[in-house]
């Protein structure tokens, strides 16, 4: 435990304490009287009531988009769906810069819309709202539908014998059941549309702020200290108030549940309403999640001389103007800081796990002061998801500048950064895994004579490995997608495959458009490959399979 | 408990390996700066457009001996300020892309130390703005300006707009899109140009009837033009419909460059009263570990041979006196004839109204 709670007091905690103090302490003394200036300005009171109210609607929405594909994917069996449950996460791990304009063309004019009737949501907050449950479905049917497809459906079929209707037993029975995952899936949205940047400010256009642009706006373009540090703290304690209430979820989901294998609870469909719910969530998919990225790969290949891979060609010639190297070369980069991330988040996260799940870490009867600390320290590690990169970035800048830790300007601090989204991932995919093992096998080996490095190499390891794997899967493909933090950090000119992507739409021109869009879709790519790796990596029939099979939940 | 010390252990052994981890990345990325010993290396600070040939910055390492590392802070205003919170102790020894609109910003908190560059007689006087003082000097200028689709307007058999003034006029009603002047640079050069027009008084009346004509705002430049602009590559792919977007000079003679085949026509064209002069300055960072190797960076900035190289590079024009633009932007107008300008004292005392009023002008 000691480990994690370092790396984040120093490569976390520190940094934002730095860039706030200096913001509300720019002399010598404190300026508290800050708070209540910049929170009685009505344009901010405009940003945090957009803030709050789009999240809400977008949670809603998504909610009700995604439940349906959760039900599917936990009850049905058909094939590809191991191939469509990675391409649904894709999204959720792309950065915005990517898909934010693959988005635009589907709403926007001469859109799917447009033509169909003439409708356009472009910066309207609709285009936000559809935005955001193209990146957080995965949340709901990762979440939602894992414990589902654990749920023994014979629990349901019980009820129904003793006379319930199919309606009152699915409220009586599966309902209560799957309460805590609804609730844990909608916080995650919640947080994550609450703290929404890149959508925001592509779809929305600039009549829509949220705290987070405003954040963002204040620190990297007006430089006013001060106000980004009053909205930094007020983001804070929403974040905080969001994860206490998801720690407080995570912890009744863990109740006793009778929960079976899940490749014993999925069937293939049955009857004309069955058969329709999966075409419906399947439609659903179709147009909401991959039309956006068939945009993407279709522009990519829509060369100069009709379609081909003329600007994939191009990504290898140095020559372009944008970079010192050939755009190519940004993949070797992100896979190399996506490599470091990784394992920096797996080291960080691991040990987090392991000492979240100590014995005694979680009995519930009678909370000590120790369990709390802990239960504190699980809300801490996911705090870096929700608060703002530019805080992070700029905290960094003036935080770690000193020998021997002055690291502004060292390559390490990519993946630093990008490990700090990691390690939430990692510590809620290995969590239930670790609490699953049986303490007492550990103690027969132990009597058996086993050293305590034989014990855990022959019990821990092995029922640990799988989702040591799904944790790096996840880790490794998070990393990629990172945009955020990377491009607040000052970076030697090595760019990874998001920057180098806002890199080259920033030029004029047919060909750095069109490398742009093959880059977009050669990032896609490696994110789907790694996500359906780690799908296989899913285990089918060993012990603690129902723990494992949670993995990927948030 | 045998696992708890399992646990210690482990943690241990990685604590020891992070930290052996972090000091190589502290070694080989301040590279032989920090030894104090042999200062090989010159960092030189920059956004996230800055960009040489390789050649280039390989001549530079042969005449000095210095090789340069490049450091790149996301876009002009982040790195600006990124340069200002780390003042006194700089990331590296000189910083390149502090404009016009910012240098006041720069200037007053005080992170440059005076260099007269040798070659600086040989720069335009126009553009040296820090004259006597020599806290920075000017590496490039670019224009910002409205291009327009010239497709768009051949077809229609109308005449493009020509000045400020034109845009508010009826026959370009909804045809206009620009960027949101509080985040993105071509947007405020543009609100620039316009109270460099219209002057303190008549520029919000000018903006109140642009939006009456319907001028469209999104939040950066990668929108408008890839998006919006219906003359781009990138606005004709996404089924861009303004034929008018606010970008640069040096826009037209890029979407030539980057054509296969090269068109005989720049598919775009520049409206050439619109124009806002942008001047980009260098300054040797206050603090700067390897401060004779910065001063021999800056010398090499305002040299013949990187000016050269600029234009086709970041698209921009050299400032150094007989150094020839390519022809490309000879031919297709790369460069603004009459730009506007701003003094940027002017600017930094009213930049943060001016933007404000606009915002709630035009956003809101």
């Amino acid at each position: 435990m000691v480990v994690p709670l370092v790396f984040f007091a120093m490569f976390f905690a520190y940094p934002v304490a730095a860039i706030v103090g200096r913001g509300l302490r720019p002399g010598a003394g404190w300026q508290f009287g800050r708070i209540r200036d910049v929170l009685g300005q009505p344009d901010i009171l405009d940003v945090l009531w957009f803030t709050t109210w789009q999240a809400l609607a977008s949670t809603a929405l998504t909610l009700l988009v995604a439940l349906p594909g959760a039900y599917v994917f936990a009850r049905f069996d058909f094939p590809g769906k191991q191939v469509l449950r990675a391409l649904v996460t894709v999204p959720f791990v792309l950065p915005t810069v990517v898909v934010g304009t693959a988005f635009l063309s589907l709403l926007g004019r001469g859109g799917l819309l447009d033509e169909l009737w003439g409708v356009r949501l472009d910066t309207t907050v609709w285009a936000i709202l559809l935005a955001h449950v193209f990146f957080n479905y995965a949340v709901v049917v990762r979440t939602v539908g894992g414990l589902w497809s654990q749920l023994d459906p014979r629990q349901e079929e019980a009820a129904r014998m003793l006379g319930a209707s199919r309606l009152t037993a699915w409220r009586k029975v599966t309902l209560p059941a799957l309460g805590p995952a609804v609730a844990a899936a909608s916080l995650m949205v919640f947080l994550f549309t609450f703290t929404s940047f890149g959508i925001v400010q592509i779809l929305g256009g600039p009549a829509f702020s949220t705290l987070e642009v405003e954040i963002y706006r204040q620190t990297a373009q007006l430089l006013d200290l001060p106000t980004a540090a009053v909205l930094t703290l007020v983001q804070f304690v929403a974040v905080g108030s969001i994860l206490a209430v998801h720690a407080w979820t995570v912890r009744r989901r863990e109740s006793a549940l009778r929960l079976v294998d899940a490749a014993q609870t999925a069937r293939r469909p049955r009857g004309v309403g069955q058969w329709a719910l999966l075409s419906t969530v399947l439609a659903t998919i179709a147009v909401l999640l991959v039309l956006p990225l068939a945009v993407l790969v279709r522009r990519s290949l829509d060369g100069p001389d009709g379609f081909g891979f003329a600007y994939f060609r191009a990504l290898t010639s140095a020559d372009g103007g944008a970079f010192l190297v050939a755009p190519i070369e940004s993949i070797g980069n992100s896979l190399r800081y996506a490599a470091a991330a990784t394992a920096i988040a797996l080291v960080i996260g691991a040990l987090a796990a392991a000492a979240l799940s100590r014995p005694g870490g979680h009995s519930r009867s009678r909370p000590s002061a120790v369990d709390r600390l802990v239960r504190g320290f699980d809300a801490l590690l996911m705090l870096p998801l929700g608060v703002s990169a530019v805080t992070v970035g700029f905290g960094f800048l003036i935080s770690l500048d000193h020998p021997p830790l002055d690291l502004r300007a060292s390559w390490i601090l990519v993946p630093l950064a990008q490990a700090l989204v990691g390690v939430p991932f990692v510590v809620r995919t290995m969590l239930p895994v670790l609490r699953a093992v049986d303490g007492r096998l550990r103690e027969a080996a132990a009597v058996l004579g086993a050293s305590p490095l034989r014990a855990w190499r022959e019990v821990d390891l092995p029922m640990v490995r799988r989702s040591l794997l799904v944790a790096a899967g996840f880790a490794f493909a998070v990393s990629l997608g990172e945009f955020g933090a990377t491009v607040f950090i000052a970076r030697p000119d090595n760019p990874t495959l998001p920057v180098a992507v806002s890199r080259l739409l920033g030029r004029a021109g047919d060909l750095n458009y069109g490398q742009a869009m093959a880059l977009s879709t050669v990032l896609m790519v490696v994110c789907a490959a790694s996500l359906l790796l780690l799908e296989r990596a899913r285990p089918r029939t060993d012990g603690v399979s129902g723990a494992v099979d949670r993995a990927g939940e948030f | 408990m045998g696992t708890n010390n399992q646990i210690t252990a482990t943690a241990l052994i990685t604590g020891i390996g992070l930290i052996g981890l972090v000091a190589c990345g502290t070694d080989s990325g301040t590279g032989e700066n920090s030894d104090g010993g042999s200062k090989k290396t010159v960092t030189l600070v920059t956004h996230d457009s800055f960009a040489a040939s390789k050649s280039v910055l390989n001549s530079f390492e042969k005449q000095t001996g210095y090789k340069v590392r490049v450091l790149k802070n996301g876009d002009a205003g982040q790195a600006v300020n990124q340069a200002v919170l780390s003042k006194g102790n700089p990331q590296g020894d000189v910083f390149f892309g502090v404009d016009n609109t910012l240098l006041s910003r720069a200037l007053d908190n005080g992170i440059f130390a005076p260099y007269r560059a040798k070659g600086l007689s040989d720069v335009r006087d126009d553009v040296q703005l820090d004259k006597g003082k020599n806290r920075v000097t000017p590496v490039d200028t670019g224009d910002i300006c409205v291009n327009y689709d010239k497709k768009y307007f051949a077809d229609k058999k109308l005449a493009p707009p020509a000045s400020l003034a034109d845009l508010a006029k009826p026959q370009y009603k909804n045809l206009l899109v620009t960027e949101n002047a509080a985040t993105s640079s071509p947007g405020l050069g543009f609100l620039l140009a316009s109270t460099a027009q219209y002057g303190d008084s008549g520029w919000q009346g000018y903006w109140r009837k642009l939006k009456d004509n319907g001028v469209k705002v999104v939040d950066g430049w990668e929108q408008a033009y890839n998006e919006e602009f219906s003359g781009s590559a990138g606005g004709k792919k996404a089924g861009g419909d303004r034929p008018l977007v606010v970008s640069y000079a040096s826009s037209p003679p890029v979407e030539v460059l980057y054509a296969d085949p090269k068109p005989k026509q720049a598919p775009t064209g520049v409206a050439s009263g619109t124009c806002f002069r942008q001047i980009e300055f260098a300054g040797l960072l206050d603090g700067a570990a390897n401060e004779k190797g910065g001063k021999a960076l800056i010398d090499f900035l305002v040299g013949k041979e990187f000016q050269q190289d600029m234009p086709l590079k970041m698209f921009v024009n050299p400032v150094t006196e007989g150094v020839q633009v390519p022809e490309l932007y000879r031919k297709y107008d790369g460069t603004a004839k009459n730009p506007k300008t701003v003094p940027p004292k002017k600017i930094a005392d009213n930049r943060e109204a001016w933007v404000k009023s606009w915002t709630s002008l035009v956003v809101k």
